[in-house]
C-alpha cells in the first residue's frame, strides 16, 4: 500500500521535473526562434511592427538572404575577415600556449614560480585596463586596421596555459624518460608524445579560443578601421542604425554568422562543453 | 663547430623549457607589464603627444564626477545583480537535472549552452528587438497577457535591468550550470545513499550535502561573474546601439573608458578610470582570499 503511493508519488514528481525542464528550454530558444523568423521578414516590418511571433505570414520574403549574398555590401569580406582571424588565431595560441604550458606542467627550471605567477596575474586582470596604451603601441607597430594587430597581443592565451600545464602534468614522468634513452629531443617529446597523447585537450581548447575570437567585439572594433577590413561582430554592430534600413541585412546576417557555429556544436558538442567550461573543478 | 655546441645547449634538458616559455615570456613583457605600467603612468599625466605633463592627482580628482560615479555603481550593481541570479540558480537546475527522473538530460544541457555559443552583438541585438518600445515588440506583447501597458523598456532604469539581467542569464545560466554538473559528478554517491538510509527527503540532501560540497565549484563560478560583471560594456553597447544611454542608465566603467579614451581622446584620465578599475579587482580578490583564509581556520 504505502509502495503504491510511493510510486504514484514519484510519477507525479517526474512529470513535474520533466514539464519544468521543457518549458526553460522553450524559453531558452525563443530568441533564437524570433531571430530565425523575423530574417525571412523585411526590416521596415520589424521596424513598424516589433519583433514578435505573430509577423505577418504574407510579408514573408527570402530577399534579406539575397540581398546578403548579391547585395552591394560587405558582409562576405567581414565573414571572410573572422574566419580568418580565427584561424591564425587558433593555429598559433594553440601551438605557443600549449608549449607554454607542456614546459610549466613537466619541468622543474629556475624562476619557475614567478613566472606562473605572471600568467596567474594576467589571467586574474581584465584586459580592459590596459586596453588604451595596448592602442598606442598597436599603432606604433603600424598595426591599426591590420588581421595582426587584432591577432598579435593575444597570442599567447593564459588560461590555454592553465589547462595545458593541468593536462601534460598528468603524463607519467617515465615516458618522458623513456623517450629521451630512445634519443628523442625534448622538443622531439613535446611533438611526438605531448601532442599525440592530448588530442583531445587540443579539440577542446581549438574550441575555447576558436569562440573567442569569432565572437570577440571590443578590441576589433578598436584596432581594425576600414569597412572591408572589420570582423564579422564589428560589422554587424555597424548596421544597426536608428532608422533599421538595415535590419534586412543585420537580421539574416546574425543567423549565417550563428549556423556554422550551431552545426558545429551539434557534431561536436562533447569538446565544445569542455573548451568552453575548461576550468570548474579540475584545479 | 659553434654551430653545434648552440645546438647542443638549446637541446639540454635546462635551456628547453625556457625555449617553450619564451612566448609568454616576450607577450608579457610587450602586451601586458609595459601597457600595465604605462596605464599607471599615464594616470598622472596629461597626455598629448610632446607637450605631456605631469598633473600629481588631476585625473583622479576629475574623476570625482556624477556620471563616473554613476558608471561605478551601474558596474556594481550589475555585477552584484548577475551573481545573484547566475551563481545560485544554475546550481538548483544542475541539481534537479542531476535527479534520476529527468528524460533526454543531455538534450536539456545542450539546449541551455547554446546561448553561450552566440556573440554578444547577435544576442543583443535579438534582445534589443525583444525589449523594443512598440507595443507589439515581444517582451510588450508578453506583459500584455498580463494587462500591463506597453513599455518604453530601455529608457527607465528598473526596465534597462530588466532587460540586461534577462540577457546575462541567457547567455550563463547554461554554462555555469555545466560547471556545477561537472561538480556533481565529484561528490561520492555513498553519501546521498547514507543520507536515504537516515531518512533524508530530497530538499535536505541538496541543503546538507550538495550545496557545502559543491562550493569549490560555486567559488569559482562566483570569481568569474565577477570578472564578467566589473567589466561589463558590450552588452550595454548593443542594448543601446552606442556607447550613449538615456541619462547614462547603461554607462559601465568601460563604457565610460571607451568614453573618455577613444571619443574624447582624454587618455589621462581613461587610464585613471582604468587604475579605478584594477583597484577594484584587486580590492575584491584581496577580501575573497581573506574569506576563504576565515573559513579554512575555522574548518581546522
Amino acid at each position: 500500500m504505502k509502495l503504491e503511493s510511493s510510486k504514484k508519488h514519484d510519477t507525479i514528481f517526474s512529470i513535474f521535473i520533466n514539464a519544468f525542464f521543457l518549458i526553460i528550454v522553450l524559453i531558452v530558444l525563443i530568441p533564437f526562434a524570433l531571430l530565425f523568423l523575423s530574417s525571412f521578414h523585411p526590416g521596415n516590418d520589424l521596424m513598424r511592427y516589433g519583433l514578435n511571433f505573430s509577423l505577418n505570414p504574407d510579408s514573408f520574403t527570402l530577399n534579406n538572404y539575397r540581398l546578403l549574398f548579391e547585395g552591394d555590401n560587405n558582409y562576405f569580406f567581414w565573414f571572410r575577415n573572422s574566419v580568418v582571424i580565427t584561424l591564425i588565431q587558433v593555429a598559433f595560441t594553440l601551438f605557443l600556449s600549449s608549449a607554454v604550458g607542456y614546459a610549466f606542467g613537466v619541468y622543474q627550471f629556475k624562476y619557475k614560480n614567478i613566472i606562473f605567477l605572471a600568467v596567474l596575474i594576467v589571467m586574474m586582470i581584465p584586459t580592459e585596463i590596459i586596453l588604451l596604451p595596448l592602442y598606442r603601441l598597436i599603432s606604433v607597430f603600424k598595426l591599426i586596421d591590420s588581421k595582426w594587430g587584432v591577432i598579435l597581443p593575444y597570442i599567447v592565451s593564459p588560461v590555454l596555459i592553465f589547462f595545458f600545464r593541468q593536462y601534460s602534468s598528468g603524463i607519467p614522468k617515465d615516458f618522458l624518460d623513456a623517450a629521451r634513452i630512445d634519443g628523442c629531443t625534448e622538443y622531439g617529446i613535446y611533438f611526438k608524445i605531448m601532442v599525440p597523447i592530448l588530442k583531445p585537450a587540443f579539440a577542446a581548447m581549438a574550441i575555447n579560443q576558436g569562440m573567442n575570437s569569432w565572437n570577440n567585439f571590443l578590441w576589433p572594433m578598436i584596432v581594425l578601421r576600414s569597412p572591408q577590413n572589420i570582423t564579422l561582430p564589428v560589422g554587424l554592430q555597424s548596421l544597426m542604425s536608428p532608422y533599421g534600413n538595415n535590419y534586412d541585412l543585420l537580421l539574416a546576417g546574425s543567423v549565417i554568422a550563428v549556423l556554422p557555429i550551431l552545426i558545429l556544436f551539434l557534431l561536436l558538442q562533447k569538446y565544445f562543453i569542455t573548451g568552453l567550461t575548461a576550468g570548474g573543478v579540475k584545479g | 663547430m659553434a654551430q653545434n655546441k648552440l645546438r647542443r645547449i638549446l637541446y639540454s634538458q635546462k635551456i628547453a623549457p625556457y625555449v617553450f616559455i619564451l612566448p609568454f615570456i616576450l607577450c608579457f613583457l610587450i602586451f601586458f607589464l609595459y601597457p600595465f605600467i604605462n596605464t599607471l603612468v599615464m594616470s598622472f599625466q596629461r597626455v598629448s603627444g610632446d607637450n605631456t605633463k605631469w598633473v600629481a592627482l588631476d585625473n583622479y580628482k576629475l574623476l570625482l564626477n556624477p556620471i563616473f560615479r554613476k558608471s561605478v555603481l551601474n558596474s556594481l550593481f550589475y555585477m552584484i545583480a548577475s551573481c545573484l541570479l547566475v551563481v545560485p540558480i544554475p546550481m538548483v537546475l544542475a541539481a534537479m537535472l542531476n535527479s534520476k527522473y529527468v528524460k533526454c538530460k543531455g538534450l536539456v544541457r545542450g539546449a541551455l549552452f547554446i546561448p553561450a555559443l552566440t556573440s554578444v552583438v547577435v544576442a543583443g541585438t535579438i534582445f534589443r528587438l525583444m525589449f523594443g518600445e512598440l507595443e507589439n515588440s515581444f517582451m510588450n506583447q508578453v506583459i500584455g497577457i498580463f494587462g500591463q501597458e506597453p513599455i518604453v523598456w530601455l529608457r527607465q532604469p528598473t526596465t534597462v535591468w530588466i532587460a540586461m539581467l534577462a540577457l546575462c542569464m541567457w547567455r550563463w545560466t547554461g554554462v555555469n550550470m555545466v560547471y556545477y554538473l561537472a561538480g556533481l559528478q565529484q561528490i561520492d554517491n555513498e553519501l546521498y545513499e547514507a543520507a536515504d538510509i537516515d531518512g533524508a527527503d530530497g530538499l535536505q540532501k541538496f541543503r546538507y550535502i550538495t550545496v557545502p560540497l559543491l562550493r569549490p565549484t560555486r567559488t569559482y563560478v562566483l570569481t568569474i561573474s565577477i570578472y564578467g560583471g566589473l567589466a561589463m560594456f558590450t552588452e550595454s553597447f548593443i542594448l543601446f546601439n552606442g556607447n550613449q544611454s538615456p541619462n547614462n542608465v547603461g554607462t559601465t566603467i568601460v563604457g565610460y573608458l571607451y568614453r573618455m579614451g577613444w571619443e574624447q581622446n582624454n587618455i589621462g584620465l581613461a587610464s585613471a578610470v582604468g587604475v579605478t578599475l584594477l583597484i577594484m579587482v584587486v580590492t575584491l580578490n584581496v577580501i575573497q582570499l581573506a574569506y576563504r583564509g576565515m573559513f579554512r581556520k575555522e574548518n581546522e
